[in-house]
């Protein structure tokens, strides 16, 4: 087991190799966000569980394995294997990054409208786009969690999406980031930047998904800005391998009067945190998150989540469900700051938990800090096994025992799936956690 | 149909039914009256099959069959349907997903065909007429945020839709305004026939104007105290239960 301090210096020490080397070449200000950072993650290291944020969640399995950078790698796929991961609606913009770094012959952007920029971060970066410029790193702070800062460290590739104003674009634009073979243990930074300008729409899904069992580690940011009257509505779906790690942070800024939802959808890696930070920047915004996490045997899922009421006239909901499993554990952190003189605020905070199995554990935890005097804020949350009074109903309507805890499984994760407009991926995501529920319900029979 | 013989059942090993003798036919309404506590709905939980209450003597039979030995599932496959006093609530099953999950279960143990969502909805609609009914509730998630007349009116439509041989009523009355529970009472009518039968059970005499019974039974301590016809219920409801102080003939 390496020692926390000597692997933090192995991270520097990489940056130092990676800024002269991969990294290099791109603008002056680029470096410069990504030295400081460094220096950042070099003060803090990795966080433990004596950290408030991170009491639940224990990274030990980011710090006891040293990851190479995976820009390096150069694996192989086809537009075949791709595919299946595509949705049809959208299919003609779908960006897709293979451990990290855009694969133009895997993308298919022909349908990207005119106007709307959707490509390769590091290559409209080093084209000396002032719009990345202006909105890169400026929102997701390295001082709020050391992932954040080693992203921005190795800040070298992901998406950048602008919408201008006025533009609506009905199809969803795709982020598609796939981690393929890797012949050891490798982390990938992948950086993403949305920025929807005033009065514009559009929908990004952005999915990452595992097409190793290995040992590998996203560390994945997007920022997201939406700005005056601007929509914006983010999926994202975090398929991982089994045995990989998943770390993100989801940092959203929005000026007056727009909408920003995030829908979430958590069902693989071994250990996953996914911070949640929005910003309601601009009076008369609103917010709205919905997630959904399901898993099973020994995964970790950590939703941190804060809302910021920074002007008044903003709503926000929160709205997660989990289903846990085997000896699976979730933790939900729901904080929401509202700041002095964000009056009439109407926020509303709910997270329900499924306890499917004894060995299966949740926590959750609202943080409500508020500091205006009118407001609405209100939370709840519940945690427990399936309700047999519910289970009891459904059987004497005929449904047999085991298909009845599922049905009631179901409907745990349907709340929230029903929060998905684009109707093929709520078909899939659907499909996912039918065979999760029929697998559980397997197991359940054979261990009777 | 049903036969229920020396009964008894307890909860958390507190006896409650001790000794109940019924006998149901095909074709008629039965009514269990009684004052709370006196295990109206225990009865109704143990026909259904529930599981925290535990039989301790007596049987069941139900069409030859012994009731007590099949899971609440297989009861309901055989045609006994209970409508809850407090119907649960389920998060995200819309009343349409769960209706059609129940109407093919049924018709799974019955070797038919299951039903697509669109000839589930055809046969919706049918049974919705018959009992006169056109707001369905059916996109609604399962009871959930519904008022209690809703409650108990889905309660209804579950039993027109699964059309079963055997119905217990448990207090489906309780609650209700006069408005809905003449609707209640009128589609419970409309689903009567020579060939099913039906159980209900009520504190009040009220819901007895409406579904007019061929039997009624008082409850009292766990044991039927006294049995007639439905002269009994208008007796009860302007001499209360008071008078009825021991079981009769036992």
């Amino acid at each position: 087991m390496t020692k926390e301090p000597e692997i933090r210096d192995e991270y520097v020490a990489d940056y130092e190799a990676f800024s002269r080397n991969g990294g290099s070449g791109v603008p002056q200000w680029f470096e410069d966000l990504r030295r400081a950072a460094i220096s950042q993650f070099s003060a803090t290291g990795f966080p433990t569980t004596r950290d408030e944020r991170w009491r639940f969640t224990n990274v030990a399995r980011l710090k006891d394995t040293k990851f190479a950078l995976a820009n390096g790698e150069r694996p192989t796929l086809s537009l075949g294997e791709v595919k299946q991961h595509v949705l049809g609606a959208g299919a003609d913009q779908c960006l897709v990054f293979l451990n990290g770094r855009y694969s133009k012959e895997l993308s298919s952007i022909g349908g990207i409208p005119q106007g709307v920029l959707a490509g390769s971060l590091r290559d409209v970066a080093n084209s000396g786009s002032k719009r990345v410029e202006r909105h890169l790193a400026k929102y997701a702070k390295t001082s709020d969690s050391p992932f954040t800062a080693l992203s921005t460290a190795f800040m070298s590739d992901g998406a950048f999406v602008y919408v201008p104003q006025n533009t609506i674009i009905g199809e969803p634009i795709q982020l598609l980031f796939l981690t393929a073979s890797a012949g050891r243990p490798v982390v990938a930074h992948p950086r993403n930047l949305i920025v929807v300008d005033r009065n514009a729409a559009a929908s990004v899904v952005e999915s990452h998904i595992g097409l190793v069992d290995g040992t590998y580690w996203t560390n994945a940011v997007t920022e997201a800005v939406v700005q005056e009257n601007a929509r914006l509505h983010l999926y994202r779906v975090q398929r991982e391998g089994g045995e990989a790690s998943h770390t993100a942070t989801t940092q959203s800024h929005q000026r007056r009067d727009s909408s920003f939802a995030l829908t979430t959808i958590e069902l693989g890696s071994a250990l996953s945190r996914h911070d949640i930070n929005a910003v309601l920047a601009g009076q008369g915004a609103e917010c709205s998150l919905y997630g959904l996490t399901q898993i099973q045997g020994r995964q970790h899922v950590d939703h941190h989540t804060t809302i910021e009421h920074a002007r008044p006239h903003c709503n926000s909901w929160e709205f997660f469900n989990g289903i846990y499993d085997d000896d699976s554990r979730g933790v939900f952190t729901g904080r929401i700051v509202v700041h002095p003189g964000a009056q009439q605020t109407d926020s509303k905070q709910t997270n329900n938990n499924l306890l499917l199995s004894k060995g299966a554990r949740a926590d959750s935890q609202p943080q409500l800090e508020i500091y205006a005097d009118d407001v609405k804020c209100t939370h709840g949350a519940t945690l427990g096994p399936i309700d047999e009074k519910a289970l009891f109903y459904l059987q004497t309507r005929g449904i047999e025992a085991e298909a009845a805890r599922n049905l009631l499984t179901y409907g745990f994760g349907v709340e929230i799936l029903n929060r998905i407009e684009i109707a093929e991926l709520r078909d899939q995501l659907d499909q996912l956690v039918h065979v999760r529920l029929d697998e559980g319900a397997e197991r359940r029979r054979a261990g009777k | 149909m049903l036969e229920i013989k020396n009964l008894h059942a307890a909860v958390d090993g507190v006896a409650i039914l001790k000794g109940i003798d019924l006998t149901i036919n095909a074709g008629e309404v039965h009514a269990i009256m009684g004052p709370n506590g006196s295990g109206k709905s225990t009865l109704a939980q143990v026909l259904a099959g529930h599981p925290a209450y535990e039989v301790t003597e007596g049987s069941v039979t139900y069409e030859g069959r012994d009731l007590l030995g099949l899971e609440p599932e297989e009861r309901a496959c055989a045609g006994v349907f209970l409508a809850f006093q407090y119907p649960v609530e389920i998060h995200g099953i819309t009343n349409a997903y769960f209706l059609r999950a129940a109407i093919n279960a049924k018709r799974k143990c019955q070797d038919l065909e299951e039903l697509d969502p669109i000839d589930f909805m055809e046969m919706l609609e049918e049974k919705l007429d018959v009992i006169g009914w056109t707001d369905s509730l059916m996109e609604r998630p399962v009871n959930h945020g519904f008022s209690g007349g809703e409650k108990k009116r889905n309660e209804i439509l579950q039993m027109a839709v699964l059309e079963p041989k055997l119905a217990v009523l448990d207090e489906t009355d309780s609650g209700l305004d006069i408005d809905a529970l003449k609707a209640v009472a009128d589609a419970v009518n409309k689903l009567r026939s020579p060939d099913n039968a039906s159980l209900v059970v009520t504190h009040y005499q009220r819901l007895l104007n409406f579904i007019v019974p061929d039997f009624v039974h008082v409850l009292a301590r766990g044991r039927i105290a006294k049995s007639g016809g439905k002269e009994l219920a208008l007796e009860l409801e302007s001499k209360g239960y008071d008078w009825i102080k021991e079981p009769a003939g036992v």
